[in-house]
C-alpha cells in the first residue's frame, strides 16, 4: 500500500497538480487550475494523438499475426525443449531495448548493410530510405513488443489439453475447424491480454519514433511531443496535460475492450 | 608535444575509435525510457519549479561564487578532479594514441598541474543538456559537471539569471585576461564575462556530400530541391534555422520582428510541406551525414571540416556559408552551481586561453578561436609542416569559416536577443514546425 502511495500517487498527483499550472521555464509555474491546459493540449495535438493510436493498431494485427504461430508452435510442437524457446525469445531483453532500437537504425540506415549492399547491386534507386518513414516506426515498435504478444498467447495455449484437439477430430472437425472451435475460442484470454500488452506501450512509444522515425515530418508520435514538452521545451503543464489526456484515452479504451469482450473470460481463463 | 598527428591509413579503427557519434546521444536521451518513460525527480522537481525572474544579483557574503567563497575553495586547492562535459567533434584528438594521451591539450594540462579531466562529449542539443541538468539545479543539487558548454541564447540566459552558474573568479584567469579576443570579452549576453569565457565560435551554414550532390548549394532554397528528397536535414533548436530563415529572407535577424518571425516560420513549414526534409535533427546531423542518411543538411562549421580534413571517407564534405549569409554565435564554459571542483575547472577553462593550447585546439576542429594570437601559431605551423600535415593545416589557416575574411564578416549574423516577453511567442511560432 505504502509502495502504491509513493510510487503511483504521490506522481500522479503531482503531475495533475502540475498539468493545471500556468508560467514559464524562467519565470516559474504557479497553480491556476487552469483547466484550459487540457483543451490546448488536445486541439494542438489531435494530429499526434491519432497518428499515435493508428500506429499503435496497426502495431497490435501485425504482432498478433506474427505472434500467434510462434506460441502456437511453442506451445503444441514445442516438447521438451519449450524453456530453451522461450528463453531464446526473451535473449533479446538482456540489451537494453534503446540500443537494440539504435543497432536498428545502423542496420537500415541509407547506406547500412541492407540498403547498402541492395542500392550497390542496383535493386534499390540511391535515394530509397527506410529510416525516416511510418513503415520503419510501425516494424521497429513491432519487433520490440513482439515478445510481449507472444507470452500470453503461449500461456493459454499451452494449457489446452490436446485430447479436446483429439476429440474433436474424432468427431470429424478437420485440422481447421478444429483450430477455429477449439483452439482459438480457448486461447482468447491469451489474445485480450496480448492485445493490451501490445497496444498500450504501442500507443505511448516515443523511443523508435525518434531513433527510427528521427522526427522525419509526419512520424513523429504522442509520446514525443510530450517527450519534447518536458526535456526539451520546458513547457512542463503543456507537458503533463497531454500526458493525461493520453492516458485517460487508453484507460478508457481498456475498459470498454475489456466489456466487450468480457472479463468474465479472463477471469475464469 | 606531437599534436599533428597524421590519422593512420587503418579507416576502421579510426571509426571505432572515434564513434562518438553512435548512441551517446540516444542514450542520454532516452536513458529511463525503459523505465517507464519520463523521471520522477524530474517530474517532481518541476512541480515546485519557482523562476526567480529579473536578473541575477551577485552572491554576497559567504555564498557560492562571492569573493569570501573563492577565498575558501582557492585555499582547499584544487581537487583532483575535473568532470568536463562539452559537444563532440570540439577537442583535439591524437588517433594514433589510445587512453588520455589521445586529447593531447587536455593531457598536456594533467601533466602540468596533476589535475586529471574526465571528459566527456554529452551535449548534443543547448535545450535538451539544460532541460536534463536543471531539476539537479533547480534543487541545488550538484550537477555531475565542472564545466558544460552552452551556446549564447535562451538557455545560457535562463542558467545566469535563475542563479543557476557560479559567478567566476578574476583572478583565477590570467591567460584569459592576457590573451582573450576583443571579440569575446565582455559579450552582450554576459556582461564582463562575469559568468562565462568562451570556449569556441562558430558558424551555421550548410553541408553537403558532393557524392550525392552535383550542385552548388548557397541557399536554404537550394535544400528544398525535390532531388533530395528524403535526405534533407535541418537544424532543430531555438536559433540556428530561425536565424538563417531570416538572413535568407533578407532580414537581419539582430533587429527582427515578430512579423519577420512569421515569414522565417512560414519559410521552414515548407520544408515540412514539400516532403523533402529528413529529420528536425540536433547534433545528431552528424552521424546522418556520416552514414549517408543526410546529403545536404544545415551544419556547424567546424564539425564539417574536421571530419573533411582528417577522415579521407569524408573527403567529399563541403560546408558553404551560405550566399545571403550565415549564422555565428559562441560557446561558452561554464561552472553550474555545487559543482565539486570549481578551482579546477576554472583552471582547465583558463588553460585553454593559451595561445599555444588555442592553436593545437584549432588545427584539430577548425572552429572559430577566441584566441587571436593562436592564428599566428597555425600559420608557422603551416608553413613549417610537410606532406599531407600541409594541406590540412594551411586549409585550415586559410578557411574563411575558421579565419573569417572581412567579406565574410560582413555576411554574419548574431542571434537575435529576445526580451523576457518575447520568449514566448518565438517559442510558440517556431516549436510546433520542429515536430510534425
Amino acid at each position: 500500500m505504502l509502495w502504491l502511495l509513493l510510487l503511483f500517487i504521490i506522481p500522479m498527483f503531482a503531475m495533475a497538480s502540475l498539468s493545471l499550472q500556468t508560467g514559464s521555464s524562467l519565470e516559474g509555474f504557479q497553480q491556476t487550475f487552469r483547466f484550459a491546459n487540457f483543451t490546448d493540449a488536445i486541439s494542438a495535438n489531435a494530429e499526434f494523438v491519432f497518428r499515435s493510436l493508428r500506429n499503435g493498431a496497426i502495431v497490435t494485427v501485425v504482432a498478433l499475426l506474427l505472434a500467434y504461430p510462434v506460441a502456437y508452435w511453442i506451445a503444441f510442437y514445442g516438447g521438451r525443449f519449450k524453456t530453451v524457446f522461450l528463453f531464446v525469445l526473451l535473449l533479446p531483453f538482456f540489451i537494453s531495448f534503446v540500443i537494440r532500437t539504435v543497432a536498428w537504425s545502423f542496420i537500415l540506415s541509407d547506406d547500412g548493410i541492407v540498403l547498402g549492399t541492395l542500392k550497390s547491386i542496383g535493386l534499390l534507386p540511391d535515394s530509397y530510405h527506410v529510416l525516416g518513414t511510418t513503415v520503419a516506426v510501425i516494424a521497429g515498435i513491432t519487433y520490440n513488443l513482439v515478445p510481449f504478444t507472444i507470452l500470453p498467447l503461449y500461456v493459454s495455449l499451452e494449457q489446452i489439453d490436446p485430447r479436446l484437439v483429439e476429440a474433436a477430430k474424432d468427431l470429424y472437425a478437420s485440422r481447421w475447424q478444429a483450430f477455429r472451435k477449439v483452439v482459438f475460442p480457448l486461447s482468447l484470454p491469451g489474445v485480450f491480454a496480448a492485445v493490451l500488452l501490445t497496444s498500450i506501450p504501442a500507443i505511448g512509444d516515443y523511443v523508435n519514433a525518434a531513433v527510427l522515425g528521427g522526427f522525419a515530418p509526419g512520424t513523429s508520435m504522442v509520446g514525443n511531443v510530450i517527450q519534447t514538452e518536458f526535456l526539451r521545451n520546458r513547457d512542463y503543464p503543456e507537458g503533463a496535460a497531454l500526458a493525461f489526456v493520453l492516458m485517460a484515452l487508453m484507460v478508457v479504451g481498456a475498459v470498454i475492450y475489456a466489456r466487450l469482450l468480457g472479463t468474465e473470460r479472463i477471469t475464469e481463463g | 608535444m606531437n599534436h599533428k598527428q597524421v590519422p593512420p591509413v587503418d579507416h576502421a579503427w579510426m571509426r571505432g575509435a572515434l564513434r562518438r557519434r553512435m548512441s551517446r546521444r540516444d542514450l542520454f536521451r532516452y536513458a529511463g525510457a525503459g523505465a517507464g518513460a519520463l523521471s520522477l525527480s524530474s517530474i517532481l522537481a518541476a512541480c515546485g519549479v519557482q523562476g526567480e525572474g529579473g536578473t541575477a544579483s551577485g552572491p554576497t557574503g559567504g555564498e557560492e561564487g562571492s569573493t569570501q567563497w573563492w577565498a575558501d575553495r582557492k585555499a582547499d586547492g584544487p581537487g583532483d578532479l575535473v568532470n568536463f562535459t562539452n559537444w563532440p567533434a570540439y577537442i583535439d584528438r591524437d588517433l594514433s594514441i589510445d587512453g588520455p594521451g589521445s586529447r593531447p591539450t587536455l593531457f598536456a594540462f594533467t601533466e602540468e598541474t596533476g589535475i586529471d579531466v574526465t571528459y566527456r562529449a554529452d551535449i548534443n542539443s543547448n535545450e535538451e543538456f539544460y532541460a536534463a541538468i536543471r531539476p539537479a539545479l533547480e534543487s541545488g543539487q550538484d550537477t555531475g559537471h565542472d564545466i558544460i558548454v552552452i551556446t549564447n541564447g535562451q538557455e545560457l540566459t535562463e542558467l545566469i539569471q535563475l542563479g543557476f552558474l557560479i559567478e567566476l573568479d578574476p583572478e583565477l584567469r590570467p591567460n584569459f585576461d592576457a590573451y582573450c579576443g576583443q571579440t569575446f570579452r565582455d559579450p552582450a549576453y554576459d556582461p564582463g564575462n562575469r559568468y562565462t569565457m568562451a570556449w569556441q565560435s562558430g558558424m551555421t551554414g550548410i553541408a553537403y556530400n558532393t557524392k550525392f550532390v552535383d550542385e552548388q548549394i548557397t541557399s536554404l532554397e537550394d535544400m528544398l530541391n525535390p532531388k533530395y528528397a528524403g535526405h534533407v536535414g535541418m537544424l532543430n533548436n531555438t536559433n540556428d534555422a530561425q536565424t538563417l530563415a531570416m538572413i535568407e529572407l533578407g532580414v537581419n535577424p539582430e533587429t527582427s520582428t515578430p512579423d519577420d518571425w512569421q515569414l522565417a516560420a512560414d519559410f521552414l513549414q515548407r520544408f515540412n510541406d514539400t516532403g523533402v526534409l529528413r529529420a528536425w535533427t540536433d547534433q545528431a546531423y552528424l552521424t546522418g551525414i556520416e552514414n549517408e542518411d543526410l546529403w545536404v543538411t544545415m551544419a556547424w562549421s567546424g564539425d564539417i571540416l574536421n571530419d573533411k580534413l582528417y577522415f579521407p571517407e569524408y573527403a567529399s564534405f563541403e560546408f558553404v556559408i551560405p550566399d545571403a549569409g550565415a549564422a555565428v554565435w559562441v560557446d561558452n564554459g561554464c561552472i553550474p552551481n555545487s559543482a565539486a571542483n570549481p578551482v579546477g575547472a576554472m583552471m582547465v577553462m583558463d588553460w585553454y586561453f593559451q595561445p599555444q593550447i588555442a592553436a593545437m585546439l584549432t588545427e584539430w576542429n577548425a572552429y572559430v578561436s577566441p584566441v587571436p594570437a593562436g592564428a599566428d601559431i597555425v600559420q608557422a605551423d603551416a608553413e613549417a609542416a610537410t606532406g599531407d600535415d600541409k594541406v590540412v593545416l594551411e586549409t585550415i589557416a586559410t578557411h574563411p569559416a575558421v579565419f573569417p575574411t572581412p567579406e565574410i564578416e560582413s555576411k554574419l549574423y548574431n542571434y537575435r536577443v529576445l526580451g523576457g516577453d518575447e520568449i514566448e511567442a518565438w517559442n510558440d511560432l517556431f516549436n510546433p514546425i520542429f515536430i510534425s
